[in-house]
């Protein structure tokens, strides 16, 4: 062996390392020289809001391969749902996400009563839109706000939290609950609206309008937040279809589609605005479609108090609904004969078996 | 079962008695008087009389109200889609209907790949917005594979069925949207549908260990991989 000469050693590592065979036999170029390394990310972890636990494949810092793992939160909803009447399971989907329960409420009342036949009546659809839209802006702001704390700005979160708990009062006004609000009911609404939800809802919105403005100032030209925004995560309009997104993520990716537009539901056929969409795709676009959807909520808002019809705010619809009934239900509406009297259809419930 | 089932009309085939002589109105006045809990077999107490007839002369009761027409919820379906598939595919394509204004196509499970590659290119449903399963326990052929689409350029859903046995592989639509990879190993994991081609068919919500697939009807509601539970959970019970 002859001598060593300084550095010797270091390029002897860099000219093994560089290429080093990962699992699958593949020679694969590494820009440290180091072997790679497997980290799990959570499944709990500060940066992962919900449980999310990501494989990380790196190599050194940079990250060359990922595999997510979900199921730590599952919670079996659907087997659950299967033991349940319709009205019994409601409460249930605001769970799913509760941050934002109305909008979930509104989804799985307006399907039960599609599959019903039922339609809500204009009034309970009108306040359904006003309450959703909010819940739009307060599901927003929680977003905006855990973002730019992640990236390292405490101060949106406590601007954001200030708006978003002035809906929560809204929504406590109005049902009693803040979060997990179960707000609505199959055929349309249990509550009356309060007394002054208009103006609460207007005072809200008229508030609101310099709020945006002050997170604006806050972030869309901030370098640190264009820095960790710009460029990353890019989804492409076509990967955004075939990977079934949908909602701010689509637009962002700059396919101008919105179901309220598409196949209206609520009162949303009602009222103008404006779909924003991204051209990047990338985080940068969807903070900023996110900005614009709530500025869009807004003026829903606005436009749904002007003129909330009155009338009942309830459809008719029977007290205990399910899937199973369907065809014990089939059975005792014919009616042919004495033998067969009109049943409940609590005990037509029980009565029919899994078909 | 699975025909045509009919129903009355939704305001009395959905209602209880107690529910007929409470009217929206009434639920809109304000918050439930507090009264017994089985209170709902007597009638409303805010429910209003009719009012008296002019003139005082008692009002003879009301005719009953002839028998709505049972509305039929499943009708056949044969429209230019239908026509053009049944064309192309011919007894692939088992049956067509329609449900509540939604397209329903039930097509035969081993063709299910290349038909829904048609589905894509041809009729445009370019995104499928869900994949998921139904249990028919006392069929033959036990489940349904659904499948949600939609398209963007015809502003539309189409919803398309294949029936598979216990056991029986489904072709893997991971080729045609890619978001069929988790919507696949989630019907697997609650359902144990095998698809065939699926790149990485693992469980995706319960442990990889678990035995059993919960979202099957025969499986009960309490049901679960005691002997898991034990083992890595450390109760004893399994509960």
């Amino acid at each position: 062996m002859g001598e060593r000469k300084p550095g010797d050693r270091e390029r002897a590592i860099t000219s093994v390392a560089k290429t080093s065979i990962t699992d699958s036999g593949e020679k694969q170029h590494t820009l440290l020289g180091a072997d790679e390394l497997i980290l799990n990310m959570g499944p709990q972890h500060p940066s992962t809001h919900g449980v999310l636990r990501v494989k990380l494949k790196l190599d050194g810092e940079r990250v060359i391969g990922s595999e997510c793992m979900i199921g730590y939160l599952h919670r079996g909803v659907e087997k659950i749902a299967e033991h349940r009447t319709y009205q019994q399971f409601a409460p249930y989907v605001d769970r799913m996400d509760y941050v934002a329960a109305v909008s979930n409420g509104l989804g799985y009342c307006e399907a039960i009563e599609k599959l019903l036949l039922v339609e809500a009546p204009v009034r309970a659809r009108v306040i359904r839109t006003i309450l959703t839209e909010l819940q739009r802006i307060a599901s927003h702001l929680l977003w905006l706000g855990t973002h730019a704390l992640d990236i390292g700005a405490l101060t949106p979160l406590f601007y954001c939290f200030r708006e978003r708990e002035e809906i929560l009062k809204i929504f406590e006004k109005y049902c009693g609950a803040r979060l997990t609000t179960h707000a609505f009911r199959i055929g349309g609404l249990q509550y009356e609206a309060y007394d002054t939800l208009e103006k609460d809802v207007e005072r809200f919105c008229k508030n609101f309008e310099s709020r945006i403005v002050e997170y604006e100032d806050l972030l869309t030209q901030n370098r640190i937040w264009l820095g960790r925004t710009k460029g990353v995560g890019i989804l492409t309009s076509a990967e955004a279809i075939a990977f079934g997104a949908t909602g701010p993520v689509l637009r962002a990716s700059g396919v101008k589609w919105d179901i309220r537009k598409a196949m209206p539901y609520a009162a949303y056929d009602q009222y103008k605005f404006e779909i924003p969409v991204g051209t990047a795709g990338d985080t940068y676009d969807r903070y900023l479609v996110r900005m614009e959807e709530m500025r869009q909520s807004r003026l829903i808002c606005l436009q749904a108090i002007e003129n909330i019809p009155s009338g009942p705010i309830l459809a008719k619809v029977g007290k205990v609904l399910s899937a199973q009934g369907r065809i014990g239900l089939l059975r005792c509406e014919r009616r042919d004969g004495a033998t067969v009297p009109r049943a409940h259809p609590a005990t037509v419930v029980r009565e029919s078996a899994i078909v | 079962m699975l025909g045509t089932v009919l129903l009355g009309s939704e305001s009395d085939c959905f209602c209880t008695p107690a529910a007929e002589g409470v009217t929206a109105a009434h639920i809109a006045q304000g918050p439930w008087p507090t009264s017994p809990r089985n209170n709902n077999l007597l009638p409303h107490p805010r429910a209003k009389s009719p009012p008296p007839p002019p003139g005082g002369v008692p009002a003879k009761p009301a005719a009953p109200a002839p028998p709505k027409p049972p509305v039929v919820l499943q009708t056949p379906l044969n429209n230019e889609l239908v026509e053009r598939v049944r064309a192309k595919f011919g007894p692939a394509l088992v049956e067509a209907t329609e449900d509540r204004k939604q397209a329903i196509l039930t097509v035969e499970c081993a063709r299910l790949a290349e038909i829904a590659l048609y589905f894509r290119d041809e009729e445009k449903f370019d995104l499928l917005s869900d994949l998921t399963a139904v249990d028919w326990p006392k069929r033959e052929k036990r489940f349904d594979v659904v499948l949600n689409l939609y398209s963007f350029a015809k502003n539309e859903r189409l919803r398309v069925k294949a029936r598979a046995g216990d056991g029986e592989e489904v072709p893997s639509l991971h080729g045609v949207w890619p978001t069929a990879n988790w919507l696949e190993r989630e019907a697997f994991d609650m359902f144990g549908i095998v698809f065939a081609g699926h790149p990485d068919l693992r469980r995706i919500l319960l442990p990889d260990e678990w035995k059993g697939y919960p979202l099957r009807k025969d499986y009960d509601i309490i049901e679960q991989d005691t002997a898991w539970v034990k083992e890595n959970l450390g109760i004893e019970s399994g509960q």
